[in-house]
């Protein structure tokens, strides 16, 4: 194969894995907006829980395929007791009290990570398996991006199946765009949020199994940058609007995967700052994002 | 002997400083269709929002069949039977007809039998929506996303209908057929509180009327009496 194009294609295998890790946490802030009118700078958090939570199991000896699944389950966990302990007494605030809110919940967790577990990066057991690739001719592909698009494609068909097929995807769908109206059709608002709450922590916990699983640590900061980024994609996207997020999530790991990978060397520390330039170029032209949210500046809970 | 549905007494609704709703007393029996009628701003909206707990009333006392519905939740207050079609109809635009459809049926107990039911019952009383099924919602004409907003409604096979401006913004042709698919619901046995600024075809399909003004209720009675009282008819109904 050629040398060029076996580039070209490892490349955007590494832009489809790192945009679907975006795109689950994008997806996981969207959801609570749409319904809650509120950006949860805590959900970076989520992953940090589920990295830690890997760890541990690790430690205990258990492997991977339950490590995995339970590090989802605690995330999902955290993130309905959040929702219950911090943002339900906030709920009828301003927006402003409920982000504030949201920095002390993501300030508060970081500070007991740093106290309790460690200040410093902490390394998470992987299987063999994950260090391995798959040879296609000269290509190769590693086994863990395979897993990670895979999953991430799996998460994607199962949620937008809940939202579109099931009752309560419907309920939620409908709280979204109109939540007085949904709570007249006797959806219960406690039990919506709730439950915007716990797919937004399982897909952070997905997202944080694919993040780790890519860095074998986890340190109590680690999922800071990854949500300033959902939270570009996510607005690059069109705020609230799930399918906007997803798009936003991989046209974000297109462009830094892309400008990684073709910038000439003397303007690589300037890629961040040229990916950033990109986003604002595009939010330019479509000032609501990619794929807008339908409800746009209605009122929220 | 008739059944009292609702029993309002004495309800007060503010916000903040602005008294919308003054202490007004009135009821609504089994079978009946009941006007609540008035300006714009006179309080008509926020009376049926108290009594769905969207705003909690300053005081007063809302009685549902023996339930009193003031600090309820709004979703608890809808699953005891009533439920209101909001004004401006406020159908979910981003999904179907059926889905908006499907929606309302969240209060009953028993869902899974009574949604096909209900649902194949809405689409006998409004054989448009039939039609229109998978449509999304937000692309069906004024009159249509009225329909489907009464239709909403009458999924969770509720006691009471309340129903807000339904005719709003409609063209006139387009409000006689929602107003003769009120009359048809009546027969259907469904009791209804009809808030309208038309008072001259609310009194027409209407029992009994009420009339407020600046949050108070100054006029009431049965329809025939209110459409030709002086006060109804100087103010509202233009005759000489």
């Amino acid at each position: 194969m050629d040398g060029e194009l076996g580039i070209f294609i490892q490349q955007t295998v590494n832009a489809i894995s790192l945009g679907g890790t975006y795109a689950l946490l994008a997806l996981g802030l969207a959801i609570i907006f749409s319904i809650m009118g509120m950006i949860n700078f805590a959900h970076g958090e989520l992953m940090t829980i589920t990295g830690y939570a890997l760890m541990y199991c690790g430690l205990a000896g258990l492997p991977f395929y339950i490590s995995a699944p339970l590090a989802v389950i605690v995330a999902t966990g955290a993130a309905v007791l959040m929702e219950r302990i911090a943002f339900r007494p906030v709920r009828n605030g301003s927006a402003a009290s409920m982000l504030v809110t949201s920095f002390a919940v993501a300030i508060i967790l970081q500070t007991l990570f740093q106290n309790l577990i460690s200040t410093r990066s902490k390394a998470v057991i992987l299987p063999d398996i994950f260090a391995q690739s798959v040879h296609f001719g000269d290509l190769s592909i590693g086994i863990n991006q395979i897993l990670s698009i895979s999953l991430t494609v799996v998460i994607l068909v199962l949620l937008n199946w809940f939202l579109r097929k099931t009752i309560l995807g419907m309920a939620m769908r409908a709280a979204a765009e109109d939540f007085s109206v949904a709570r007249l059709m006797g959806v219960r608002a406690n039990a919506v949020i709730a439950g915007a709450f716990a797919i937004s922590g399982a897909l952070a916990g997905a997202a944080g199994v694919l993040w780790v699983a890519q860095r074998a640590s986890v340190d109590p900061l680690m999922g800071f940058v990854p949500v300033l980024k959902a939270f570009i994609a996510a607005i690059l996207g069109g705020l609230g609007s799930l399918t906007g997020a997803v798009a936003g999530g991989f046209a974000l790991g297109f462009i830094e995967i892309y400008l990684a990978a073709y910038l000439p060397d003397h303007i690589q520390p300037y890629k961040e700052a040229l990916a950033l330039g990109l986003v604002i170029a595009i939010l330019l032209v479509r000032p609501n994002g990619l794929i807008p949210a339908a409800t746009i500046g209605k009122e929220k809970v | 002997m008739t059944t009292t549905l609702l029993d309002v007494k004495g309800l007060c609704v503010h916000y903040g400083a602005v008294e919308a709703v003054r202490d007004i007393n009135f009821s609504i029996n089994e079978g009946e269709i009941v006007a609540l009628l008035g300006a714009n701003g006179a309080g008509k909206s926020s009376t049926l929002n108290a009594i769905v707990g969207l705003v909690p009333p300053h005081s007063g006392s809302v009685t549902f069949v023996g339930n009193d519905l003031v600090g309820q939740a709004t979703e608890a207050v809808v699953r005891l039977g009533i439920t209101l079609t909001p004004e401006g109809r406020r159908v979910f635009g981003s999904l179907t007809v059926e889905e908006n459809l499907l929606l309302g049926s969240f209060p009953l107990a028993d869902p899974k039998t009574q949604r096909a039911t209900n649902l194949e019952k809405m689409f006998s009383l409004f054989p448009i929506l039939a039609e229109r099924r998978q449509q999304i919602a937000g692309t069906l004409s004024g009159g249509q996303q009225q329909m489907l907003a009464i239709a909403r409604s009458l999924m969770s096979s509720p006691r009471l209908l309340l129903l807000d401006e339904p005719s709003l913004g409609l063209a006139p042709q387009i409000v006689d057929t929602i107003f003769d698919q009120i009359v048809e619901l009546r027969a259907a046995g469904i009791t209804i509180l009809l808030v309208e600024q038309n008072v001259a075809m609310s009194l027409e399909v209407s029992d009994r009327g009420y009339l407020m003004a600046s949050g108070g209720i100054v006029a009431e009675g049965t329809s025939e009496q209110l459409s030709s009282s002086s006060i109804v008819e100087q103010a509202y109904l233009g005759h000489e």
